[in-house]
């Protein structure tokens, strides 16, 4: 497959001072005189580093990681609205960007207008947009208003409209910043679809997000970007994986077992002991499955409640269950749960386990590290059916006779 | 998402890549001048549609819209008229002081919004520049020709009133194009400075009212060139819109002479402020996107 877009060395860098003041006169000036005492006390610092990058045609990358760490800038870069101090991209392919919703919007101008303009300075043709504007329109279900000024709409109606727009650019090589995150849920998975077309036709994508179930579902390959450089690139699941590990053990270590408000018990640690694998945090088969977590008792537990909870990346509670009156001698506890399968869609979860007495919390413990699922999927071939679980199941037919 | 049951091999229908590909290279910027106007023709669409836009918003936010358009030169030349022509008695060419101040009001008031709006344009569109890449060019040249849309219908108010004063036109109006031409001209030569400026520090925000009052007691707008001493008269043409306002006067009424002097240097300063403005406004291009 042809290499479509190669970067070697991408660096830029920022003056902070220079961002971060007023941009009057009056402090230039002062900086004149100023620097001219202390010198090179201006801040600088590198906002990318040293980015090698190759991505072919028709793959979907997907951009992961953490706010400031430089995917925004490497886009920016990309699409050429800002330079790079060193190093040099090469681009094959005509290169649309999306790096907002609704660029060059004018409140003032209607939904029809608006439609033209943006579609305009996102680089259509205007033969183009008149071929396609009722395809916008009913895409973003506005027929009725288009005539009306957006200062009119709901914030809502401006994002599907201008969301319509974007997505019926066809460029080859689309460049996406965190926009899919908008508008209802409803709105949203049809703009996942859309994209999903669009990879599908061919076209090349890097994709910006947060929400790492929507690279895994959209993406074949994955770029890491920790501090403005590559941290690391590859297979989509194995870069997820390992920033989303990452990411759960510094959240865990800035919050250090805060919650533990009693030194009576706490939990150590967890494991998948059976099936036995040399990686005891991950799940790669569809087979019955134990879970042991470790606890420590020092102090007598009576009449004790206990909780547990599995959660996925975004925070939404996959299963729960508690346990009433159980009491726990000082000691090192196995709490051991047998399941006949975890049906759940490949991903990162997490465990949260908790003991309470008398309705005090004893212990509450967010298991690290994640519980991985890299079980073989039974799903829909398309995305938008993929759902949250993940059960096996074979197909056959009959013929009752009658 | 119509169906489960769809075949994955007709449910999306691949859409047809154009045809023309293309190559790019990213690198630092260098060069000193680098204008790549292959490219600019290339977004001549966008251009329109920044005019477009402008000229729309511009009506759509008034209440009696288009008729400011008349009003304001208008009321200028009669106010002018009152003070200037009757008042302090200027003279005015051996042309009716209202036709006088009225044939250099309609171009002046082009080039002061224009000039205006050209150096707020990179600021105004600073959200644009941030989230997409176009040629930067298109925005200051989007502000000096929206402002032709109100030149062109100010100028035929202008046509009938000097026609009504019993003024007929001779070949001389024939000129009049080069002259406007001249006008857009200087407000690219100054504005491109300017708008690049502005990006940097917002204090040209604040400069251009003064800048506009100062030029227009530099300009023969109120009074006529000849009341310059004949030996200074190319110092004054020195100021573009000397060279412009006079050319536009004699080319529309046909009276006077042929600002010669006045003329050639108005031109070569502004050929001079022109390159020097797009050089400036080039190399500020790379980097306005983090400045603004």
């Amino acid at each position: 497959m042809k290499t479509v877009i190669h970067t070697e060395g991408l660096s830029k860098e920022y003056t902070r001072g220079r961002v971060a003041t007023s941009g009057l006169l009056r402090d230039s000036l002062a900086n004149l005189f100023r620097s001219s005492l202390r010198r090179g006390d201006k801040e600088r610092f590198w906002a990318l580093r040293d980015v090698s990058l190759e991505v072919k045609e028709g793959e979907v990358l997907g951009l992961i990681g953490r706010n400031g760490s430089g995917k925004t800038t490497l886009l920016k870069i990309l699409s050429r609205i800002t330079r790079p101090t060193s190093g040099w991209a090469e681009i094959h392919g005509r290169v649309g960007s999306l790096l907002e919703v609704g660029t060059g919007f004018h409140p003032e101008l209607t939904g029809r207008e608006n439609t033209f303009m943006s579609g305009a300075i996102l680089g259509m043709s205007k033969q183009e947009i008149t071929r396609k504007f009722d395809e916008i329109v009913a895409f973003a279900e506005l027929e009725k208003f288009i005539d009306t000024a957006v200062k009119h709409y709901s914030s809502g109606m401006y994002v599907r409209l201008a969301f319509a727009v974007a997505a019926h650019l066809e460029p080859e090589i689309l460049l996406v910043d965190e926009v899919l995150a908008v508008g209802d849920i409803k709105f949203q998975h049809k703009c996942m679809g859309k994209m999903g077309d669009v990879a599908r036709a061919g076209r090349t994508i890097i994709l910006v997000s947060h929400q790492l179930n929507q690279i895994r579902r959209l993406c074949q390959c994955a770029a890491w970007i920790d501090w403005g450089t590559l941290r690391q690139a590859g297979p989509i699941h194995e870069v997820v994986n390992s920033y989303e590990s990452a990411m759960s053990s510094t959240e865990q270590t800035d919050s250090l077992r805060k919650t533990s408000s009693s030194l009576k018990a706490r939990f150590l640690s967890w494991e998948i002991v059976q099936p036995a694998a040399d990686a005891p945090h991950t799940l790669t088969s569809h087979s019955p499955v134990k879970i042991r977590f470790h606890l420590e008792v020092r102090q007598p537990v009576r009449n004790t409640q206990h909780g547990i909870a599995l959660f996925n990346v975004d925070r939404l509670l996959m299963w729960a269950t508690a346990q009433q009156d159980i009491s726990f001698a000082p000691g090192i506890h196995y709490l051991d749960y047998d399941f006949p399968s975890i049906p759940l869609r490949p991903g990162a979860y997490s465990w949260q386990v908790s003991l309470w007495e008398h309705e005090v919390q004893v212990e509450l413990w967010n298991a690290i590290p994640d519980l991985t699922i890299a079980t073989p999927n039974y799903q829909h071939w398309r995305d938008e059916w993929n759902g949250v679980l993940n059960i096996p199941s074979t197909f056959s037919t009959s013929t009752t006779k009658g | 998402m119509s169906s489960v049951t769809s075949n994955p091999s007709v449910a999306a229908p691949a859409a047809k890549l154009p045809n023309r590909s293309e190559s790019l290279r990213i690198e630092p910027p260098h060069g000193l001048f680098n204008l790549r106007l292959g490219e600019l023709w290339e977004y001549r669409e966008l251009l329109y549609f920044m005019v477009w836009r402008d000229v729309k918003v511009r009506y759509k936010q008034t209440a009696i819209g288009i008729i400011w358009v008349i009003l304001q030169p208008l009321l200028t030349m009669l106010v002018a008229t009152i003070f200037f022509g009757r008042l302090a008695k200027l003279p005015s060419q051996g042309l009716p002081y209202s036709v006088f101040v009225f044939a250099a009001v309609v171009p002046w008031s082009y080039f002061a919004s224009a000039l205006t709006n050209t150096t707020n344009v990179v600021v105004e569109n600073q959200r644009v520049i941030t989230k997409v890449y176009f040629p930067r060019l298109i925005l200051p040249l989007s502000a000096a020709f929206s402002g032709l849309v109100d030149f062109s219908i100010a100028f035929v108010v202008l046509l009938i009133f000097t026609f009504a004063h019993g003024i007929k036109p001779t070949f001389t109006i024939l000129l009049l194009p080069f002259f406007l031409l001249l006008a857009v001209l200087t407000v690219l030569g100054v504005g491109l400075w300017l708008a690049a400026l502005n990006a940097l520090y917002r204090d040209v925000r604040y400069l251009i009212p003064f800048i506009v009052q100062f030029w227009t007691l530099a300009s023969p707008v109120y009074y006529s060139s000849s009341m310059v001493p004949e030996r200074y008269r190319w110092l004054y043409g020195l100021n573009p819109m000397a060279g412009v306002i006079d050319g536009f006067r004699w080319a529309l009424t046909g009276t006077g002479h042929a600002p010669t002097i006045t003329l050639i240097a108005s031109t070569i300063m502004v050929c001079i402020a022109l390159f020097g403005g797009l050089t400036f406004f080039n190399r500020m291009e790379g980097s306005i996107a983090d400045r603004v």
